[in-house]
């Protein structure tokens, strides 16, 4: 019982357990809800921040429970985990915030906390999961912690959404389980190794190698709305802004761009993917949803839908990084994840916070609210800006590399115009929304005051979280080429997948 | 320590004539009783795990006449699941039959069941399986009649006449062993049997008797509404127990006694009607109009799912994958009985509180029992086999047999199945959660009454999925299960 093999699972259960509890309280313990959930939410992050030392120390951290002969549920650190459970606990201390804030007078607190965070244990559960069958158990977990979110405010139009989303990730989740139960048969217990596992089966086995990908992707494309499989994300739309924040930075999406990433690089392996020929009809597939994503938000009126087809179009960069053979293409594509994540989750919140405060929901209602919410269109102008790629924000860092990584890859011919043709559609249908905020005069009246200004634009725990946010996606952008940044932990990854 | 299998068939017996006499008495009674019988049956356990085969030869009897009492890691398991269910089934029956007439027939038939159940998991002969199923069908038939609505007892006739048949076939099947045998017990019948028309013919008896009495697709049809209209503790009992005693009875025939006559087209057969079941019962549980209903057609297509294991266990060579194969069919089978029986009980309450259990008119549930609510969505995730479920593990189990025995269709039938499963599960919590305001009324049902059920539900959707690995290492001490060379 060291340290070593204890630490990733006193992590997820760190979250687990307070959620666990907060399940039983009554609707209104709310300071006792609200201290289980932040304290939940701190030591999870002083846990993390161990072992982000510990793993660039060089230590070894990994939990391991066998539920039958050759089945383990195996979590463990690696530089990659590290990444995307600092990403999910740094988002979930701020995200709980936010939703304190946002759900103060709101129905069913207890149940949405409780599935709040069990969402963030599967997501931290599958971050560090160091096999491909607990990925599968964590993925499957996420489903079902993050419907009843979806489907929260129990609106005929909620429970839609929450069923056309279930209906989507449960057959993706069966495409993903079969995949994966094959893989084994074929290969062994499928234990993350960075480099891959797979080139050293003899060729005989490749053609089923090639079916089995396929079969993993459909059901990794599910969660990360690649298309033609990202129906349920617009529909999405219908939960609290919180759950919004948190699908599309953090959990739901990220899921699905991480096991994609997982699947290329730590089981397949990169080069080996490459060598099946697997990587050119993957990078094929990000780069249609990057540009069709882009398109369909061109045309939305709604601001949530207008960033969930964002979303569609900015988490394909991840997938997009991995299809390209190459380290600056990987690293590219990894440290999106981080940037990406930063970036969608102070746009939600923002809108979020329009919705509350102003009963704005629409673009064209926006006219004008930069004056009125200074700090919070602030934030959304930071996020804006990243997502087209404006240096110095972190979207800029990412779109770079991906571009080099293309040049690199000798991919440049179908890759540049690619990120172009995005970044063209991305100023298309935010610089508007921006220009309406900043320059156009405000309406006589709002179309639903809920929150009047005091000494600020809305609540304090609305208007903080954004900020914060914005200010990390800046600085991960100005700051990329110091120690311990995003930029560099991909760096560090990408130097152990290519090692010989 | 043989003495407690003795025990275990005893102490419910020994409890049953005291209730049947003093009906006041039956809940204090059926309560000791199956406390005791849950305590005996985990020191057996042990026992099991750490001795292989317990065996107690009452009286000093020859194994050939007497009864012969006999317990392996297949039989200890059930025997446990079924102590724990029947305890949890007991607590909560107290509460259901307060005050109710039909509970003083209730408790003397209930305990007389459980000794049956039990009986017929430590049988080791031919005939005293025969008495110990006979005895249960006719419990399960009587207490199936104590709804008392003209549905309940029509389809409480057609479940003792289908009993019967089934039960009829069996012995049949018992009476051609014995002309040619000239033997009753299992053990000596296995090493005498051969391929040759008399134990074809027994098994083609035995088993349409026994696929009858475990509701197999095409013979499932007394099913659903013998259990859609019996009072939910017998529900739960009748789909999470009595059914899986009849499996277990054709899966020992076909493990222990069959394997030279039964090739692997009796196998395949079964697994077809499996694969039947399985898409059949989950559309039905789909399209069910009342809650009872849907869980008793999903028992039905559970059953499916059981079947399937029988042409992996065929084709397998002996060795790590048959024997993973196996404990993910045992491993079914007990999850199925923990979730089967809390959503069976769960419904009961809903039942009760809404008095009715039309699922379009469930809107709401949620705002009145929190608890139950929430017990029929671990039962509900359990049923599916989704993680962390036993339920998830053991179709790990069935999808990785299949693959490794290069038998494609059942991979194509789980999956279809969980996509049905899926859609009949969150059908029914998409009207429980959903926000149409429920009349003002008493938000809490008992403790007594939710929290079995809900313990149930965490056995199968968490326990079961998370602690199961030891019962691995129960049924590795098993003979190779299958066809002997």
């Amino acid at each position: 019982m060291t340290l070593q093999t204890t630490l990733p699972a006193l992590i997820v259960l760190s979250s687990l357990l307070p959620g666990l509890v907060i399940f039983l309280l009554r609707e209104e313990a709310h300071r006792l809800r609200t201290v289980l959930n932040l304290a939940g939410a701190v030591l999870k992050l002083a846990l993390v921040g161990v072992m982000m030392w510990g793993v660039f120390q060089g230590a070894a951290y990994e939990s391991r429970w066998t539920l039958a002969p050759g089945l383990d549920l195996v979590l463990h650190a690696d530089a990659l985990s590290v990444l995307f459970v600092t990403l999910s606990t740094v988002l979930w201390l701020v995200t709980t915030l936010y939703a304190i804030g946002y759900l103060e007078h709101s129905p069913h607190r207890s149940r949405f906390f409780g599935f709040f965070s069990l969402c963030v244990s599967a997501t931290v559960g599958l971050a560090l999961a160091g096999n491909l069958f607990t990925f599968l158990v964590f993925y499957e977990v996420l489903t079902l912690a993050t419907y009843p979110l979806v489907a929260h405010r129990g609106t005929p139009e909620a429970t839609r959404g929450a069923r056309i989303y279930l209906a989507y990730t449960l057959a993706g989740g069966t495409a993903l389980l079969v995949g994966t139960v094959w893989l084994r048969a074929v290969a062994g217990p499928l234990e993350f190794v960075e480099g891959g596992l797979l080139d050293a089966l003899p060729p005989g086995l490749h053609p089923e190698l090639r079916l089995i990908f396929v079969l993993l992707i459909a059901g990794l494309g599910v969660k990360a709305a690649l298309v033609p499989l990202h129906g349920w994300l617009p529909q999405a739309m219908v939960a609290p802004a919180p759950v919004s924040a948190l699908l599309h930075a953090v959990a739901v999406v990220k899921a699905g761009a991480f096991g994609i990433v997982r699947v290329v690089y730590d089981v397949y392996g990169v080069e080996f993917a490459h060598q099946l020929g697997l990587l050119a009809p993957l990078g094929a597939l990000a780069a249609l949803t990057i540009v069709y994503g882009s398109v369909r938000a061109l045309t939305q009126d709604s601001l949530k839908k207008r960033l969930a087809w964002s979303t569609v179009s900015q988490v394909s960069y991840i997938a997009l990084g991995a299809a390209i053979l190459g380290p600056l293409a990987t690293i590219g594509g990894v440290v999106h994840l981080v940037h990406q994540g930063l970036m969608k989750i102070t746009l939600f919140f923002a809108a979020g916070n329009y919705a509350e405060t102003l009963g704005i929901h629409h673009v064209s209602e926006m006219n004008g609210v930069g004056r009125r919410m200074p700090g919070t269109t602030l934030a959304f102008t930071v996020g804006a800006l990243g997502m087209i790629g404006i240096p110095p924000v972190a979207g800029f860092v990412s779109k770079w590399y991906l571009g080099l990584g293309a040049v690199e890859a000798g991919a440049a011919a179908w890759v540049l115009p690619v990120l172009a043709a995005s970044s063209l559609l991305n100023a298309a249908y935010f610089l508007p929304i921006l220009h309406r905020a900043w320059f156009r005069p405000a309406p006589a009246a709002w179309p639903e005051e809920h929150i009047p200004a005091r000494r600020l634009e809305t609540v304090g725990l609305l208007l903080w979280p954004p900020v914060v946010t914005a200010l990390l996606a800046l600085g991960a952008g100005l700051l990329a080429a110091t120690p311990f940044s995003p930029l560099d932990w991909a760096r560090l990854i990408t130097a152990r997948e290519y090692a010989p | 320590m043989s003495n407690l299998l003795a025990g275990i068939v005893a102490l419910p017996l020994a409890a049953a004539l005291p209730a049947l006499v003093w009906p006041v008495a039956g809940r204090p009674l059926a309560l000791a009783a199956t406390g005791l019988t849950l305590a005996a049956t985990l020191l057996l356990l042990g026992e099991v795990a750490a001795a292989g085969t317990v065996t107690l030869v009452p009286g000093g009897w020859t194994a050939g006449l007497g009864i012969v009492l006999r317990a392996d890691g297949l039989s200890a398991a059930l025997l446990a699941m079924t102590a724990a269910v029947a305890l949890a089934a007991t607590l909560y029956a107290g509460r259901y039959f307060a005050g109710h007439p039909a509970g003083r027939h209730f408790w003397p038939l209930w305990l007389l069941l459980l000794t049956a159940l039990n009986a017929l998991f430590l049988a080791a002969d031919l005939f005293n399986l025969y008495v110990t199923l006979e005895l249960l069908g006719l419990a399960a038939v009587a207490l199936a009649t104590l709804a008392g609505t003209r549905a309940a007892l029509e389809a409480a006739l057609r479940y003792l006449l289908v009993g019967l048949l089934g039960s009829m076939a069996y012995l049949a099947g018992v009476a051609l062993l014995y002309a040619a045998y000239g033997r009753l017990d299992l053990a000596g019948v296995a090493a005498a049997i051969g391929p040759d028309p008399a134990a074809a013919a027994a098994l083609a008896l035995m088993f349409a008797g026994l696929l009858l009495k475990t509701a197999a697709f095409p013979l499932h049809f007394w099913l659903p509404p013998a259990h859609g209209s019996a009072p939910a503790p017998v529900s739960a009992a009748l789909s999470a127990l009595v059914v899986k005693a009849a499996f277990y009875l054709l899966l020992r025939l076909w493990l222990d006694l069959f394997a030279p006559v039964a090739g692997a087209g009796v196998a395949t057969l079964l697994g077809a009607l499996g694969a039947a079941a399985v898409l059949w019962g989950s559309w039905q549980a789909l399209r069910a109009p009342r809650l009872k209903l849907l869980a008793a057609y999903s028992t039905v297509a559970q059953v499916g799912y059981l079947l399937l294991f029988f042409p992996l266990l065929a084709v397998l060579p002996p060795g790590p994958a048959r024997e993973a194969a196996f404990g993910g069919l045992v491993l079914l089978a007990l999850s199925h009985g923990f979730a089967k029986a809390g959503f069976f009980l769960a419904a009961g309450v809903v039942q009760r509180h809404a008095g009715h259990d039309r699922i379009a008119e469930l809107d709401g549930t949620v705002q009145r029992l929190p608890v139950t609510s929430f017990t029929l969505a671990l039962a509900g995730v359990a049923l599916i086999g989704l993680p962390p479920s036993g339920t998830f593990l053991a179709k790990w189990q069935l999808l990785s047999g299949a693959i490794g025995a290069g038998l494609w269709w059942p991979v194509a039938v789980v999956a279809i199945g969980t996509l049905l499963a899926g859609a009949y599960v969150f059908r029914l919590l998409g009207h429980l959660f959903g926000n149409a305001v429920q009349p003002a009324g008493r938000r809490l049902a008992g403790a007594g009454e939710e929290l079995p059920p809900l313990l149930l539900a965490l056995a199968a959707a968490v326990a079961l999925g998370l602690f199961a690995a030891p019962l691995w290492e129960l049924l590795a001490p098993l003979p190779a299960p299958g066809p002997r060379p």
